[in-house]
């Protein structure tokens, strides 16, 4: 261990609070170099007159007066408890601020209303439903042939339909 | 009858009351803030008491006036009151109570340091004031200094002379024993930095207050002393 190293880890050695480790390489070094160990005797030495500067006590009306600063502090309001914390009440405002613009954005269509009919789908389907209406064209099965074919979604009610009722007019 | 009733009560109360400060005297800093945050008023008080000599010592080695060094101390202990509710006890108090202690000691020099810049601009030069106040070298001898300064005025002088975070470190090690984690929380360095600014500082000392050093302490001045 060379001396600028020493110096580094003399004060704790002096102070006793080196780790053993430490503490055997600075008493190893001091005992080899005289400099670095008069200057650990001067540093013991210089403690000693730093312990003769008397300790001050506070003056008589120290606590008085922090008494009073402490008096003449602002009492807690009585809405207080509601805002414990700025950063909470600022938390809770962009919270709520943030709800209310999501709630006036546009709503996107929802997968049932994708999957409904459009306009001309819903024209073509009731443009035939005055026939469908018609007792006197439902009960001949001549005219019940020039229905057009129901759409592909309802292929078995129409198979259904289309012999009862055929049976039916017999 | 009712006379002896009101003994035992007062009895138990005396007791209870007796029981409950040796209590609170025995509780950690911590655990006496944490009273204070419930809004236990006592318990600041225990606090007060047991911080305010060696607060009211740190500052006055730092500022090197007692009116200013009284005035800090009574603020840093009206921060620790006015911080209570949000008090989360994540270092030690003491780490905390000389942070607080420590950046108003520096604000306080460096305002006041700022202020005699100001006024000596303004102010005419008086020769005896201007005149750099050293400390004596090595050199000259001790006798000649002890005449109008009394060896503590030297010692104080001594560490006033100190940088300022050099100032921090050594009140804080040697007269506070605060240990080293504790002291660089409060500086704001590692440990290692530490122990390199301590070294700087004593080896300062060690070279301005040689003549004491060298001169064999007297019975009376040695009594009694650090805090």
């Amino acid at each position: 261990m060379k001396c600028e190293e020493v110096s580094k880890e003399l004060i704790a050695y002096l102070d006793r609070r080196a780790n053993s480790a430490e503490r055997r390489e600075v008493e190893e070094h001091l005992l080899a170099c005289d400099s670095c160990r008069m200057r650990a005797a001067e540093f013991r030495k210089l403690w000693g007159v730093l312990d003769e500067v008397p300790v001050e006590e506070p003056s008589f009306g120290f606590d008085a007066r922090l008494r009073q600063r402490i008096a003449a502090e602002p009492k807690p309001r009585w809405f207080q408890w509601l805002v414990p914390q700025p950063r909470l009440a600022f938390s809770m405002a962009l919270l709520v601020a943030l709800s209310v613009w999501l709630a006036k954005l546009p709503q996107p269509r929802n997968s049932s209303l994708a999957s409904a009919p459009s306009e001309d789908e819903q024209f073509q389907m009731i443009e035939h439903l005055g026939v469908l209406e018609n007792y006197d064209m439902l009960t001949k099965s001549d005219v019940l042939a020039e229905v057009p074919a129901a759409p592909a979604t309802e292929p078995d009610q129409q198979n259904q339909d289309s012999p009862d009722d055929g049976g039916g007019a017999r | 009858m009712t006379v002896s009733a009101t003994a035992v009560r007062l009895q138990l109360y005396e007791r209870e009351s007796v029981t409950y400060n040796v209590e609170a005297m025995t509780s950690s800093d911590v655990e006496l803030m944490l009273d204070v945050k419930a809004g236990d008023e006592a318990s600041f008080d225990l606090l007060l008491r047991r911080h305010r000599t060696p607060l009211v010592n740190f500052l006055y080695r730092m500022v090197r006036d007692r009116a200013t060094a009284e005035d800090l101390a009574q603020e840093v202990f009206l921060r620790v009151y006015r911080a209570r509710r949000q008090y989360a006890p994540s270092a030690k108090f003491t780490t905390w109570l000389f942070r607080i202690a420590t950046n108003l000691a520096l604000n306080s020099i460096r305002d006041n340091r700022h202020r005699q810049m100001e006024t000596s601009i303004d102010a005419p030069v008086d020769e005896e004031d201007a005149a750099p106040r050293e400390l004596p070298s090595r050199e000259m001898r001790i006798d000649e200094h002890m005449m109008d300064r009394d060896r503590c005025e030297f010692i104080r002088r001594a560490i006033a002379s100190l940088p300022e975070k050099q100032r921090v470190a050594v009140l804080l090690h040697k007269y506070e024993e605060m240990d080293y984690g504790e002291i660089a929380k409060i500086l704001e360095c590692s440990e290692s930095a530490l122990k390199s600014l301590l070294f700087r500082a004593y080896e300062t000392l060690r070279v301005q207050l040689a003549p004491l050093i060298a001169q064999p302490v007297q019975p009376s001045a040695g009594e009694g002393r650090t805090s």
